[in-house]
C-alpha cells in the first residue's frame, strides 16, 4: 500500500495519492483502487484513510451549520436568502414568526426586508432540495449591529482553532462577540468600531497565514501590539 | 493569401519558428490572474495569449435550464476583435460557437458534475492573441481555471495539436503552419487517468501518420501538463514558504 507524497504537500486535481486498501476522504476519489486528489490542498494520511485539506472550496451547506446570510427574495410565504452557497436557502414565515402565518395580517417586509442579513441554523437541506434555514435557536434571528467579514470557507476551522482556542482568545482580547458562519461569513459585534476593527484585521491576518504553525500566538502578540499602539494614541 | 508560400521546414529540419518538429512553442502560464472571478488562469502559448475565466458553482438562470441530477457546464470561447490580423467581429460567429462546445465537451470529463446537481458554472474563455492551436491552448488554460476555482476534478486537462507539415509530423502548429500544412490533429488528454477526451482531425493523413501525430500529441500534453501542475502550484507556493 504505498503512498506517494509527504504530509501536507501540496497537491493538485488528478495527482495520485495512495493505492491499495486505502479509504478515500475529503477532496479525493476513488478509482481502480488508486486514491486522486480532486481539489488543490494539502494532503493528510490518517491511518488508512486519505484527506485532501482544500484551499479553494466554496461553502455546500450541512444540516446544523450556523450560517449567515442575505435575504435577497421575500415570498408568499417565506424568504429566500443568499448564503453563499450555489443554492439559495429558504426561510419559512412560520419559523420566524413562531406561529402560524396568516396572509392577511402579517406582512412579510415589515420583519425581514430585501438586503437584511439573518444568522440561522441549517434545517434540512439534500441534492434534490435547497435548504431550509431555521432560526428556532437563541442566537439566530435578524442581525441588527455589528461587522461583517467574508472568507474563504475552508479557513473557518482555522478561525476557529484546537478546541475553539484560536477563536476564545480573539474574543478575550478584543471584548468583541463572534458569530461565525460555516459559509465564511462572520459577524463581529464589539463595543466601539475599535475592537471591532481589531478583531476583523486578526480574522483577515489568519485568512492570509492559515497553513502555518504557531498561529494563536502570533495573533495574540499581533492584537496586543495593536492595542498598545491604539492605547497609546488615546492617551 | 498573399503571403508566399515559403518553405516550411528548412534543410535542417528545422521550423518556420526556428523550431525542431518535436518542440513545443515557448509557454507562460499563471493561475489567479482576475479577482473578480471565482477561478482564473492567463496562457501565453507562442504568439498566443488567452484568458480563462471561471464563475460558480451558482443557481441556474433561467431555472428550467436546470439539470436535476448534475451541474451545468457553460463555455463561452470569444476572439477579441484585435486577435487576429484583420479585425474579426466581435459577434460570435460559427466557428466560435463550434469551438464553445468542442471546448466544452473537452473538459466535461474532467469535472465531477454529478456532485452539484441544479447549479451552473460558467467558463470565459478570451483570445486576445491568436496565432494558431487556440482551441488546445484554451483548454489548457480554462482547466486551470476550474481548479483555481475549487471546482472538484478528476484531473487537470492538458491539451495540444500535433500535425502533418511538408511530409512531416510535427507538434504544436502555429497559424501558418495550420493554415498551410496538410493535417491538424488537436488533442486533450488527462494524463494520470490517460484518457483522451478531445481529438479531431483537419486534412488528410495516413492511418500511420494519424497514429504517430496522436502520439506526439499526447507527448506535448504530458509537457504541458508538468508545466499546468507547476504554474497551479506556484500560486500557493508563496505560503507555504512562510510555513518554513
Amino acid at each position: 500500500m504505498p503512498t506517494f507524497f509527504e504530509r501536507r504537500q501540496l497537491v493538485v486535481p488528478g495527482d495520485l495519492l495512495a493505492e491499495g486498501d486505502y479509504v478515500a476522504g475529503e477532496n479525493t476519489f476513488k478509482s481502480n483502487n488508486k486514491i486522486y486528489a480532486s481539489r488543490i490542498g494539502l494532503v493528510e494520511y490518517e491511518d488508512n484513510k486519505v484527506n485532501v485539506v482544500a484551499l479553494r472550496a466554496f461553502y455546500i451547506p450541512r444540516v446544523g451549520d450556523t450560517v449567515i446570510g442575505t435575504v435577497v427574495e421575500v415570498g408568499f410565504n417565506g424568504w429566500v436568502v443568499d448564503i453563499n452557497a450555489p443554492y439559495l436557502a429558504l426561510l419559512r414565515a412560520s419559523e420566524v414568526l413562531n406561529r402560524s402565518f396568516k396572509p392577511q395580517k402579517d406582512d412579510l417586509t415589515q420583519v425581514l426586508d430585501v438586503g437584511d442579513l439573518v444568522v440561522a441554523k441549517i434545517a434540512s437541506y439534500d441534492r434534490t432540495h435547497n435548504p431550509q434555514l431555521s432560526v428556532d435557536e437563541p442566537g439566530l434571528g435578524k442581525i441588527t449591529r455589528g461587522q461583517i467579514v467574508k472568507i474563504t470557507p475552508t479557513k473557518i476551522p482555522r478561525v476557529i482553532g484546537k478546541k475553539g482556542s484560536m477563536i476564545s482568545m480573539i474574543k478575550q482580547e478584543t471584548g468583541c462577540h463572534i458569530i461565525l458562519g460555516q459559509n465564511g461569513i462572520i459577524l463581529i459585534t464589539g463595543k466601539s468600531p475599535e475592537d471591532e476593527e481589531l478583531a476583523i484585521m486578526a480574522i483577515h491576518k489568519i485568512e492570509e497565514e492559515a497553513h502555518t504553525t504557531g498561529l494563536t500566538d502570533r495573533i495574540l502578540q499581533l492584537i496586543r501590539k495593536e492595542k498598545e499602539k491604539k492605547g497609546g494614541l488615546k492617551t | 493569401m498573399s503571403q508566399k508560400t515559403e518553405k516550411l521546414i528548412d534543410k535542417k529540419g528545422l521550423r518556420i519558428d526556428g523550431r525542431k518538429p518535436d518542440e513545443l512553442r515557448p509557454i507562460k502560464i499563471e493561475v489567479g490572474v482576475l479577482s473578480n472571478a471565482d477561478g482564473s488562469a492567463y496562457i501565453e502559448q507562442g504568439k498566443n495569449k488567452i484568458l480563462a475565466a471561471v464563475y460558480g458553482p451558482k443557481e441556474l438562470h433561467p431555472k428550467h435550464l436546470a439539470l436535476p441530477d448534475r451541474m451545468v457546464l457553460r463555455c463561452r470561447y470569444h476572439m477579441a476583435p484585435f486577435s487576429v490580423q484583420e479585425r474579426k467581429s466581435p459577434a460570435p460567429s460559427r466557428r466560435e460557437i463550434e469551438l464553445s462546445k468542442v471546448i466544452r465537451e473537452a473538459i466535461e470529463p474532467a469535472v465531477f458534475v454529478e456532485y452539484y446537481p441544479r447549479t451552473a458554472v460558467d467558463i470565459f474563455i478570451e483570445v486576445l492573441q491568436a496565432d494558431g492551436s487556440t482551441r488546445c491552448t484554451s483548454i489548457t488554460a480554462a482547466s486551470l481555471a476550474l481548479a483555481d476555482a475549487g471546482i472538484p476534478m478528476r484531473d487537470l486537462v492538458a491539451a495540444c495539436s500535433a500535425g502533418k507539415v511538408e511530409d512531416m509530423i510535427v507538434l504544436d502548429l502555429n497559424d501558418v503552419e495550420d493554415k498551410v500544412g496538410t493535417a491538424d490533429v488537436p488533442v486533450a488528454y488527462m494524463p494520470n487517468l490517460g484518457v483522451i477526451t478531445l481529438l479531431q482531425m483537419d486534412g488528410i493523413l495516413t492511418s500511420e501518420e494519424f497514429e504517430k501525430a496522436v502520439n506526439l500529441a499526447i507527448e506535448g500534453c504530458m509537457k504541458i501538463y508538468a508545466m499546468q501542475r507547476e504554474a497551479l502550484k506556484a500560486k500557493y507556493v508563496s505560503v507555504k514558504e512562510v510555513e518554513e
